[in-house]
């Protein structure tokens, strides 16, 4: 033991000695382990040299006045950003990973460094997804785009939107319209990849480079088929954007083409590579990947050499941190009426179980969740614990303090996901997991499936406008729905729906990959990469209990001049999801599967697997907007349950029946994920905080355990939340989880902070 | 005025209820294997540690003044289950209470009113390993048998008032019952956790809660007392079955009562929450 310590300080003494001559230390001195050294292989690197962290959060440090004093500066310039909707914008310059000078919050104390654009919360234009999305968001707050862009992206340079809609068909365009098929990334970026932004740390980009002009050179001996021309070019223009972003970090100062030789140049390396691809792509999610565990060892090797303290780690976690909370995109007021509070979803998968045995939790996924006191609570990052009962009992007491006092952190099943798609796999978005590098999504929205029924039952007649949309089928008749009649024209429905969405699919995919490619993105990925289709569903427990009322109950059909059913009256009761019932639940465990079967018979996209998810985040609300009565008693313009939730009122039996509901949709047929939003209020989990603590990890352990996949906890009393309705300016940061991600209360429209009150709370009396 | 007299003033209304409650105390003759229940329900840290599936049975002799279950309160409103029906249903969250480190709470009405079913269930989970909790006003105590407090791992005791005639205005009956039984859970060493409602004016009387807090301290198998500040969140379940809320004019206590309350039991040894 003597003789290990030694030999630490003697290598830190040296280092230091050595950096005082201007020469950097051994960037791998100390590591452990071959296996990761040639290649690229970060997981075999962490596997090798990571140190679990079984203890609690005692150590942890709070922030320093240099930390407070940066993030006020931020802090400062948030409330013009919410009064003005954007606080700036650069509407002359389309983004690229090197279009924008350097910029800082506070350049003398920053110690991790790079905006998006040359100063913070000033945001990019990014034409090549869509021009009229630029064009609108800028209209939307006063500004215009440079004409000269303007020109560039009309006459010489086709964008990804313009391609889409060169190819849909009209059909596709109709259930786009009618809001039966919404949400479509059709014109603006697609998002949800995550680079393995890592890499930069641990290999430099020059090793990078190398081994992608490898991944290249192995291409030349393939016939010149489409695929193989399409991988060719992509794997160059990969290069290309490795490169930028070597310039990109040097404008700052900075070498990245060597690997990172301290904890804060790893952060920075990482940091670098991540915000390349936010200058990048306007990307629905652009989540940040499973990092901190990455980033412990780094850091856990300068504490050990004595370069740093703890209070220095806190720091350049907080100051990261930061940074990852002013990612902004310039969006469309629509685009912010879908998925409110301006989410970029920055999501960080954080603890987790190794496929080995030893937890995945280090000393830095507790300073990750620090950073929600030490700056207070925030919707991004987007902090997503990784949940199994065997993580250590320490740390599922620390999020579940964490969640009580913040509302910040998101849940999802380590033990379903590690087997399925191993454990160096991260969140994109909400819920959708795939191993970091080597697995990216084809981001496909989703449809609405309480409309589908109404459609069915009105023979693919629009319930709103009357305009035929699906295909003419024989609408129902009869004063009474008949179970076995609507499933059938149920399933005609959404065999046509599964199908135009498929292909409305493969055409985005196809011109997103063609006009607006995530170069960045895809070089921190292996080649070749697997893809996955990722499909939607919304409304889910409206068709569930829709179908339930007309299996349980009697639905008497109420149309209108024209013959088209408009409303419904129920005579009796029926079970609804959400009350642990099988007579109910096993209704949208069929929905699930057999949409599901539907999507597989139409080919994806560069052989992509078909997935789904029961995902709306904010849209609920528009979904609502946008359906008819359906034959559930829900009434015309009221909000959907949000993803996979119950319908607010309809759970009866507390939390734990609804979310036992919930855990029983497959997991195997939804592999995009299933999200559960839940809001409980503090006496809802005990009457002291211990208790509440302890109740809390029990709730998880016991639904985690039950197959549950995904759970946000929101722990708030409903007064507090009519006070921010009112009084925004109070409750500048309070925070609440909607639906696979966190928005800011007060940033809410004032339809959506009214669903998020009506939602069911969970108390205790 | 004091709590007993303003008792007496709460006029015909409790008159009425309390005579109602005299009635519940001669249910009709129940089929074996059968109670008659309001409701069950998933709690999280209301009804015992941890999540507990909590059965309300039907029924109750006492008309307590801040009852907050009064749909509880008559056996003919609820509905008649067996206690393979009550299984069936616990069996489904059996996994997750094990899990979650919770268990089953029977609680009321008052489950002692239907002493058979409530052994019966509290047998069946205790042999299922699930952990049990009895809710109760202690006041029907002596229809507990030995075997039913042997499967009960928890008792929730609720001490309302250690000033019988206190006691008995707040809830129609007397206050010996409780105190008796209280007496012969310790002499058990059955844990128990004591509720004591707070509620101005009518509870927190310094002599009152001095009472209780002797009394408690005394016990020796009294894991805490769980302070339970008086709220009006019920006066919209009276407004539905058209009972007149009983404490129109009554405000929850502030801080400052409570922190007295806490303080009185602190005195006494007494943990209290």
């Amino acid at each position: 033991m003597t003789s290990t310590t030694n030999a630490t300080s003697t290598v830190a003494v040296r280092n230091t000695s050595a950096e005082r001559r201007g020469v950097a230390p051994a960037p791998w001195r100390g590591f452990r382990g071959e296996g990761w050294r040639t290649g690229v292989d970060v997981r075999a690197f962490i596997q090798d040299n990571y140190l679990p962290y079984v203890g609690d959060e005692s150590f942890l440090a709070g922030p320093t006045d240099r930390t407070l004093a940066v993030w006020r500066k931020i802090t400062d310039l948030l409330p013009e950003e919410r009064r003005r909707g954007i606080y700036d914008v650069d509407a002359s310059t389309p983004s690229s990973i090197t279009a924008h000078a350097p910029g800082y919050i506070d350049r003398d104390r920053e110690l991790i460094v790079g905006l998006q654009t040359d100063a913070p919360l000033k945001r990019a234009i990014m034409p090549a997804g869509g021009l009229r999305m630029v064009e609108n968001g800028l209209a939307a707050y006063g500004y215009t785009l440079d004409p000269k862009v303007k020109e560039i992206f009309t006459l010489y340079r086709k964008t990804h939107n313009d391609g889409v809609f060169d190819a849909y068909t009209p059909e596709i365009r109709a259930a786009r319209r009618a809001g039966i098929i919404t949400g479509l990334p059709d014109a603006y970026g697609r998002g949800r990849i995550i680079g393995d932004y890592r890499r930069v740390a641990l290999y430099g980009v020059a090793h990078l480079v190398t081994a992608k002009k490898a991944e290249l050179r192995a291409l030349e001996g393939a016939f010149a088929s489409d695929a193989v021309i399409r991988d060719r070019e992509e794997l160059s223009e990969q290069v290309r954007a490795l490169e930028e972003l070597r310039r990109m970090a040097a404008s700052y100062g900075h070498d990245v083409s060597r690997p990172a030789a301290t904890a804060r140049e790893a952060i920075q390396w990482l940091y670098f590579a991540y915000l390349a691809a936010v200058k990048e792509q306007n990307g629905a999610a652009m989540s940040l990947g499973r990092t901190s565990t990455f980033v412990d060892v780094y850091l856990q090797r300068d504490l050990e050499e004595g370069r740093i303290t703890e209070q220095q780690a806190q720091e350049l976690v907080d100051d990261f941190v930061i940074k990852l909370r002013i990612v902004r995109f310039l969006r469309t007021p629509e685009y912010d009426q879908l998925f409110s509070g301006d989410p970029t979803w920055v999501t960080e998968s954080i603890g987790g179980m190794g496929a080995d045995g030893r937890t995945l939790v280090t000393r830095t996924s507790y300073r990750y969740l620090q950073t929600l006191r030490n700056l207070g609570p925030a919707p991004e990052p987007n902090l997503t614990v990784f949940w199994s009962a065997r993580l250590p009992e320490p740390f599922k007491r620390f999020c579940a303090r964490l969640s009580i006092e913040t509302s910040s952190i998101q849940y999802e099943s380590d033990d379903l996901m590690r087997p399925v798609h191993g454990d160096d796999t991260a969140i994109a978005c909400c819920v959708s997991a795939a191993p970091v590098g080597r697995q990216m999504q084809f981001f496909g929205a989703r449809v609405n499936l309480a409309k589908t029924l109404l459609y069915a039952i009105n023979g693919g007649r629009d319930e709103m406008t009357g305009e035929q949309i699906g295909p003419v089928t024989e609408p129902l008749r009869g004063e009474y729905l008949d179970h076995d009649r609507v499933m059938a024209a149920f399933e005609t429905m959404i065999a046509w729906l599964a199908q135009t969405y498929v292909e409305a699919l493969n055409i985005i995919h196809y011109m997103h990959d063609r006009y607006a490619y995530e170069r960045i993105e895809m070089a921190l990925h292996d080649h070749p990469v697997k893809r996955t289709l990722a499909c939607g569903i919304a409304g889910l427990s409206v068709a569930a209990d829709s179908l339930s009322a007309v299996k349980h109950a009697r639905v008497r059909v109420i149309r209108d001049d024209s013959g088209l059913a408009v409303d419904y009256d129920i005579e009796g009761d029926f079970p609804a999801y959400g009350n642990n019932d099988d007579r109910a639940d096993d209704i949208a465990v069929g929905l699930v599967r057999s949409f599901m079967t539907e999507i597989r018979r139409h080919p994806a996209y560069r052989g992509a697997e078909h997935t789904q998810s029961v995902l709306t985040i904010t849209s609920n609300v528009v979904y609502g907007r946008h359906t008819g009565n359906t034959p559930d008693g829900r009434r015309a313009g009221e909000p959907f349950a949000p993803g996979a939730n119950p319908m607010n009122g309809r759970d009866r039996h507390g939390l734990v029946a609804s979310a036992l509901s919930v855990a029983k949709l497959p997991y195997d047929q939804a592999g995009d994920g299933i999200s559960l939003t839940n809001t409980v209020t503090p006496e809802g989990l005990g009457r002291t905080e211990q208790e509440r603590v302890g109740n809390l990890v029990g709730v998880l352990d016991g639904y985690t355990d039950a197959g549950g996949f995904h759970m946000n906890v929101n722990v708030l009393n409903r007064a507090m939340l009519l006070d921010a309705m009112e009084h925004p300016d109070r409750y500048p940061q309070l925070t609440i989880r909607v639906s696979g991600y966190a928005v800011n209360f007060v940033r809410l429209t004032r339809e959506q902070q009214q669903d998020v009150v009506d939602r069911t709370f969970h108390g205790s009396l | 005025m004091n709590p007993a007299a303003r008792c007496e003033q709460m006029t015909g209304d409790h008159e009425t209820a309390l005579r109602q409650g005299e009635a519940e105390l001669r249910p009709p003759p129940a089929p074996p294997g059968t109670g008659v229940i309001s409701s069950w329900d998933l709690s999280i840290g209301v009804d015992g540690p941890g999540t507990r599936f909590t059965v309300f049975t039907a029924g109750c002799p006492l008309r307590c003044l801040y009852c907050q279950n009064p749909e509880t309160w008559r056996m003919r409103d609820g509905r008649r289950v067996t206690v393979d029906e009550v299984m069936d249903e616990v069996g489904k969250y059996r996994r997750f209470l094990t899990v979650a480190h919770g268990g089953v709470t029977i609680s009321g009405g008052e489950p002692l009113l239907q002493p058979g079913f409530t052994a019966e269930v509290l047998r069946r989970c205790r042999e299922i390993g699930l952990h049990t909790a009895l809710d109760t006003s202690g006041f029907l105590g002596e229809r507990a048998g030995d075997a039913l407090l042997a499967d009960t791992d928890l008792v929730l005791l609720d001490i309302k008032s250690s000033d019988p005639a206190t006691y008995h205005g707040l809830t129609g009956a007397p206050l010996e019952p409780t105190l008796r039984f209280a007496r012969r859970l310790a002499a058990l060493g059955r844990p128990t956790w004591v509720r004591f409602v707070l509620v101005p004016g009518l509870t927190d009387d310094p002599g009152n809660v001095e009472g209780i807090a002797r009394f408690v301290a005394g016990l020796g198998n009294v894991e805490h007392v769980d302070v339970l500040p008086y709220h009006r969140m019920a006066a919209e379940k009276y407004r539905r079955l058209g009972l007149p809320f009983p404490l129109p004019g009554v405000l929850p206590p502030g801080p400052e009562l409570l922190e007295r309350v806490h303080a009185q039991f602190r005195a006494h040894g007494v943990t209290s929450i």
